[in-house]
């Protein structure tokens, strides 16, 4: 049993191309992480600007990182959450999905609900209780 | 390698025995952007990521090569709801 749990580490290991560690640390550094095709201010993917453009609706301040510039992180970051597809959003060091799920967490409003739970206030939430205020006073 | 709707179709059906399936290329002919959308009950009482990672795992060996993939993953009972909201 023990030998069995040495080999699939080590397997898991090479499988690896960017340290899982240096992953594991990067999305946990800050509350909301992207992994995209490109920078926020030029997405270099249709699923990576819709992702830039739903965190940008809501207001949210973010770490992204740019795949395109390092196949390790590329790989690695595939690796980590064994998920296929770039973008990638992580939420408080958990994997949340990729572009499709956001975008319907978006739409059904889950998605201000996990911010939520992260101490985050989605501007959306804000326009929404000034509006009330607004028609509250007329 | 390029990809057919009927090769993303045929294992989707066997896999996941959706009620209502959809595969669209949206590539003009190359073979690697897809749009599906899959009803299912075995989509029932799993979340969001659960659906896509078992429509992943489903597809894993041609998402290698696929490299725009939209994915909407409904129980039945989402689908009829979204249908009538349609009507």
């Amino acid at each position: 049993m023990f030998s069995t749990r040495i080999s699939r580490s080590l397997t898991l290991f090479r499988r690896f191309s960017t340290k899982p560690e240096e992953i594991a640390q990067l999305v946990k550094k800050n509350k909301v992480v992207v992994f995209m095709k490109g920078v926020p201010e030029e997405p270099r993917c249709g699923f990576s600007n819709a992702v830039v453009q739903i965190m940008r609706m809501h207001g949210v301040k973010y770490d992204a990182h740019d795949v395109l510039k390092d196949e390790n992180l590329r790989q690695g970051i595939k690796d980590f959450s064994n998920w296929p597809t770039i973008p990638q959003v992580f939420i408080n060091g958990e994997f949340v999905g990729g572009c499709d799920i956001v975008l319907q967490m978006h739409q059904n409003g889950e998605f201000i609900e996990e911010l939520k739970k992260v101490g985050i206030t989605s501007a959306l939430l804000t326009k929404e209780q000034e509006k009330e205020k607004d028609s509250v006073k007329k | 390698m390029p990809y057919s709707t009927e090769d993303l179709r045929k294992k989707l059906q066997e896999e996941l025995e959706p009620v209502h399936l959809e595969v669209v290329d949206d590539s003009d002919g190359c073979g690697a952007k897809f749009t599906v959308l899959i009803v299912s009950e075995k989509f029932e009482g799993k979340s969001l990521l659960q659906r896509h990672r078992l429509v992943n795992s489903t597809l894993q060996e041609e998402l290698k090569s696929i490299h725009a993939f939209t994915q909407k993953t409904l129980t039945p009972e989402q689908w009829e709801a979204e249908s009538k909201q349609q009507a």
